[in-house]
């Protein structure tokens, strides 16, 4: 049976073409599927438990997809909720759903599904050597899995299938694969495997596999045999080179992609252009392995930062940046207490420099102004403060030689000084093993709604 | 006439570089033409880019795909992503020093199109 998924955008948060959904929704499709997350954004978000898009944003964008699927009454999924997929932020979706549903008069189920996990269990795996490296893993020790603010698992198809088969109306999970919730249903149905992943590989950044990557509305119909691929905004087109060019985008491998329970393989697949706009895929394998294997992702604490920023304008300073640094680091070292504490993290950044590639710069121009990015980070927030503010009169001063009148550097704002709160770190590129798919993960149904008594 | 080495981003269609998850970067060179392709993927070694990104010939994994033209490198990252120590988020500069990379081959005269040495 052919099942025809519609992917309003990359992300939930991100804005969407309002014509190309309702074009979509008028293909009858069988469940719109939206991923929420993305490690993209750095550690902070897995380790503060936040999303990185706004409440309003988010529940406005909600709103919308939640009017869609009750207009064509479908499955509506979401993964990855609020950014990081910790259960904090199940909860905060669930929440928003919730305030939704009342407010548009619909009542619903709602499956769930958590990802957050337990550091000392997954420390006993860890042990039991349940636990696997992958390419370019950090070394790890129960230590390290303890010392975790947050660790995640990532669902795949197995956990977004066992809330379809709740008959909800609403799917909302945590931590998942980006290709899980567009894969789950075609697969339960019967599609092509490989075309299964693979068409939910092609879709989940939504209309960056097309000629308008921003215009996010995607659609995917997947047969027993492969997939077809069609963008929904005005002049979007998907072609063979958009649609097998997406396989290179964030893929450290563009022929093979492990996902839990196996590996797709897309060396062979086949792309050919049904008409201008429209891309039929064959070929893909999708090689089941043997273990049951889910990834973990953990962001662990570092520290508590401040940050300030001053700019060089006189010649002589841009000139001589580096130096400068060079000079004010040792004077800082010999004249601040405390400043050599292990604990304590110092770094300047010479923006018009080399801020952004650091020792692998290899351009040498200068223009005519440099900003030097000072930051602190200790193990407590006041530390950081007062470093930086025995810092600041440095910044703002500090001579090249003694024998020269007080040079005095641009500072943007006022306090110079921006406290920037917590640091965190990813610590984890590893697959933990599961007896079964649903092991690690937590899956409940709720009845949400205006209890409208008749 | 002045002879002149081109940079590969002169060269190419679009060099790009992005995360691939937190711990590894990857690098697409979208070379365009297929005369362009053949050159870049005999004149652009792994010894070459090893040596742009302070990392080893062997830690690099290299990808040529013909039907896109594209060649691809994936290697750790320098620094975590979001490390204390990472300058670049989304990893996304790597690519400007492929881009500003001078090949080590042919040189070409300013205005006409690069010699093909397939």
């Amino acid at each position: 049976m052919p099942t025809q998924v519609l992917v309003p955008a990359g992300v939930l948060g991100l804005k969407f073409d309002r014509r190309a959904l309702a074009r979509g929704l008028d293909r009858q499709p069988d469940i719109i599927a939206i991923d929420g997350g993305s490690t993209d954004s750095g550690p902070y978000y897995l380790g503060a438990s936040v999303s990185k898009y706004s409440r309003a944003v988010t529940r406005a964008e909600w709103t919308e997809l939640m009017i869609a699927r009750n207009r064509n009454r479908i499955p509506l999924v979401l993964t990855t909720a609020g950014t990081c997929g910790t259960d904090a932020c199940v909860d905060w979706m669930l929440e928003i759903t919730r305030e939704v549903a009342h407010d548009l008069g619909q009542t619903l189920r709602v499956a769930t599904i958590k990802s957050s996990q337990d550091n000392t269990k997954v420390a006993q795996n860890l042990d039991h050597g349940r636990i696997h490296e992958l390419a370019d893993a950090p070394s790890i020790d129960r230590e390290t899995l303890l010392a975790c603010d947050n660790i995640v698992a990532l669902a795949g198809t197995e956990q977004v299938s066992a809330a379809l088969s709740t008959d909800s109306d609403i799917i909302i999970t945590g931590r998942a694969t980006d290709t899980a919730a567009i894969a789950a249903l075609p697969l339960m149905r019967g599609a092509h495997p490989g075309a299964a992943w693979h068409g939910a590989k092609i879709a989940e950044c939504g209309a960056l596999c097309s000629t308008r990557p921003l215009t996010g509305v995607i659609s995917v119909n997947f047969d027993s045999d492969g997939f077809e691929v069609e963008a929904m905004a005005d002049n979007a087109h998907c072609t063979p080179h958009s649609v097998s060019a997406h396989m290179l985008y964030e893929n450290a491998d563009p022929f093979q992609l492990a996902e839990p329970g196996g590996v797709l393989d897309v060396s062979k697949a086949k792309y050919t252009a049904l008409d201008a706009g429209r891309v039929r895929v064959r070929g893909s394998v999708w090689r089941p392995s043997d273990r049951y294997c889910v990834k973990l992702e953990g962001a662990r604490f570092t520290g508590y930062q401040t940050s300030i920023l001053t700019i060089l304008r006189q010649e002589r300073y841009v000139t001589r940046a580096a130096e400068w640094v060079k000079k004010l680091e040792n004077f800082l070292h010999a004249e601040i207490d405390g400043i050599d504490n292990p604990d304590i993290h110092l770094e300047f950044r010479l923006i018009g420099a080399n801020a952004a590639l650091g020792q692998l710069e290899r351009c040498r121009a200068t223009g005519c102004e440099v900003g030097v990015l000072c930051l602190v980070t200790a193990p407590a927030q006041e530390t950081a403060n007062q470093i930086a503010k025995l810092i600041n009169p440095y910044l703002l001063h500090f001579p090249l030689s003694e024998d020269e009148s007080l040079p005095t550097f641009a500072f943007p704002y006022s306090p110079a000084e921006s406290e920037r709160g917590q640091i965190y770190e990813f610590c984890l590129q590893h697959v933990m093993e599961l007896d079964h798919p649903l092991d690690a993960f937590r899956l409940e149904t709720h009845e949400i709604g205006r209890a409208t008594s008749r | 006439m002045r002879l002149v080495v081109p940079r590969l981003g002169d060269l190419v269609q679009d060099v790009r570089s992005k995360n691939a998850g937190p711990f590894t970067v990857t690098m697409d060179i979208f070379c365009g033409a297929d005369a362009v392709f053949e050159r870049i993927r005999k004149e652009l070694t792994n010894h070459d880019v090893a040596r742009l990104f302070a990392t080893e010939p062997h830690s690099l994994r290299r990808f040529e795909l013909p039907d896109l033209r594209v060649v691809k490198f994936s290697m750790r990252r320098p620094q975590i992503q979001g490390s204390l120590a990472d300058r670049d988020m989304h990893a996304a500069q790597f690519a400007e020093l492929l881009r500003e990379y001078s090949l080590p081959g042919c040189p070409v005269t300013p205005g006409k199109p690069p010699k093909s040495s397939g």
